[in-house]
């Protein structure tokens, strides 16, 4: 950069007593940025750490931690993480095939884009609507149970239940499929060409590419991806509170709870509940971006 | 591609294609069942709840664009034309919603503003005001892609200084030079900004707002077909958003979004 054109950097300099000041200065532009984040969302996540480390009357303590051995807590958690899982890893997988089929799968053109562009729809279809029209489609009366029922299957009576662990997530792969789709596209778009000729000029088979070649490239980006949906499914809290009605202890739910019960007189345990949930979180987004950076390598050639 | 494989291809694809259609189908059937077959959609449509919490809901995401738009679209300005080296700090900052999600968010809001001297949950102004302000957090990691994505396209140092050649200050720079050259890009994150914002619940319902998603949750105990209904003019708003947002950015890459209204 040259300074030396530069009106504003001019004027600055002049202003400036000292070279500290002048590389100071620019700073302030970014004055009404950090004042907003910190008041909106530094400063509430840090009065979240805090306060979980305090007692009602401000005091150090590691009490509200204690909860952690509690049944119910440890319920939720393992909950969470279990559908979290499940769906990351499933819609991770199916994600996956569903994304090749139609970039490499040989499917008419306009299929592909019709997928991409629905799923940068279909990711944001979640919350309220989205339990409501898995209700209104394979709830007690939906469309299909009704269908099914005519033709003499009770998906009620065969162990299917919407509003338990299996139903949430049969909903849950509604956004996290779409998701999978759009971030995994673009490594797959990067499979080039060449590799694969290459490949087979030097006799390898089929599989032999995939599990050599193809898989070893892509699968940065498919755990980085599955790490992403994870965290995905793990802050969502309306669908499950909407489809469930609370039935199901998830963390989301019970921190929901903590929230609306009692959080003027005792915080100090739902402080604890949701500082492991921002614990979790960052470590499934760190993971992502960690493995998205390495998966990038094999982009820019 | 061999035969055998592309016939799998293909089942894949139905399968995904049935799983994604079949609940929307059956949230249409289930809103035309009711008498005369457009009751759930006349109903709702007279609806004064319905009226009054979408609007709000509509209000809210216009003041989230409003506010995130003047906020996000200077700072990205100022990053490139000054503060390269600010980058990575921003760029973290704007990502940081994803790992703290609405319902912590709202906690934590809820814990630091319901205090003296910042006591804003006590009046329903107040109340708003944080909402908005958390809808404004949700929107960073969009919006900030949206105006980088937009500024890279263009010479910002090169129209900076042509208007401070023509005396131009900070402020016609930013509303008359930069802005109209970020417009689409900027758009594009206000869209999926009031997508988000129109069908949020979690952050609403915790501020005891009067917005649609929970006003949408609770309609079934009245009147299951205008919930049907509601539910499916949700997803068109999402799909007409959408459908602008793919039609600004043609050519473009299809932007991730996380940690909207889950």
């Amino acid at each position: 950069m040259s300074h030396t054109a530069d009106p504003l950097d001019a004027r600055a300099a002049q202003r400036a007593q000292s070279g500290r000041s002048r590389r100071l200065l620019p700073w302030l532009g970014l004055v009404p940025f950090l004042a907003f984040t910190a008041a909106f969302l530094l400063v509430p996540s840090v009065k979240l750490i805090v306060g979980s480390f305090q007692d009602a009357a401000g005091h150090f303590t590691l009490a509200n931690y204690s909860d952690f051995g509690s049944k119910i807590v440890i319920n939720a958690y393992q909950t969470s993480i279990e559908i979290s899982l499940v769906t990351a890893i499933g819609a991770g997988v199916f994600g996956f095939l569903l994304a090749y089929a139609v970039i490499s799968g040989g499917l008419p053109k306009p299929i592909r884009s019709a997928v991409l562009t629905f799923s940068g729809v279909a990711s944001n279809f979640a919350g309220i609507p989205l339990a409501l029209a898995f209700i209104f489609t394979i709830g007690r009366v939906g469309l299909l149970t009704v269908a099914l029922k005519g033709l003499g299957i009770d998906p009620y009576k065969a162990g299917f239940n919407l509003y338990s662990k299996i139903g949430l997530e049969l909903v849950y792969f509604y956004f996290q499929l779409p998701l999978m789709i759009l971030v995994i596209a673009p490594a797959i778009d990067g499979l080039k060409r060449e590799w694969r000729e290459a490949a087979e000029n030097l006799g390898a088979s089929s599989i032999e590419f995939w599990r050599r070649v193809a898989l070893p490239i892509l699968m940065p980006s498919i755990l980085g991806s599955v790490m992403l949906l994870f965290g995905n499914a793990f802050g969502a809290q309306a669908t499950a509170y909407q489809l469930t009605g609370g039935l199901i202890n998830l963390v989301t739910l019970l921190v929901g709870d903590k929230l609306s019960g009692d959080v003027l007189h005792e915080p100090g345990k739902g402080f604890a509940l949701a500082v492991g949930m921002i614990a979790i979180m960052a470590i499934a987004l760190a993971g992502y971006a960690i493995l998205q950076r390495r998966a990038e390598r094999w982009r820019r050639a | 591609m061999s035969r055998p494989f592309r016939i799998f291809w293909w089942l894949v694809f139905l399968v995904g294609a049935i799983y994604f259609f079949l609940p929307l189908i059956g949230t249409l059937a289930f809103s035309l069942k009711d008498k005369p077959i457009t009751a759930g959609y006349t109903d709702l449509l007279k609806n004064k709840e319905f009226l009054s919490t979408f609007g709000y809901s509509f209000g809210v995401g216009l003041a989230t664009i409003v506010i995130s738009t003047a906020l996000i679209v200077p700072t990205a300005f100022w990053v490139r034309l000054r503060l390269p080296r600010a980058r990575p700090l921003v760029e973290f900052i704007t990502l940081l919603p994803f790992m703290v999600p609405p319902v912590v968010l709202v906690f934590g809001l809820i814990s630091t503003y319901s205090r003296p001297p910042l006591s804003l949950t006590g009046s329903d102004q107040g109340s708003t005001v944080l909402l908005v302000m958390a809808y404004v957090v949700l929107s960073l990691p969009y919006m900030y892609r949206a105006a980088d994505t937009g500024l890279g396209a263009i010479d910002v140092r090169a129209l900076t200084e042509a208007a401070q050649s023509l005396g131009a200050g900070w402020p016609t720079i930013l509303l008359r030079v930069i802005l109209p050259n970020v417009r689409v890009a900027v758009l594009s994150g206000a869209f999926l900004t009031l997508a988000i914002v129109i069908g949020e619940f979690t952050i609403a319902i915790f501020l005891a707002r009067p917005a649609f998603a929970p006003f949408l949750g609770l309609l079934g105990d009245q009147d299951p077909y205008e919930q049907a209904a509601g539910a499916l003019i949700s997803f068109g708003m999402t799909w007409i958003a959408m459908i602008i947002i793919s039609l600004l950015g043609r050519g473009s890459q299809t932007r991730i979004s996380v940690g909207g209204a889950r």
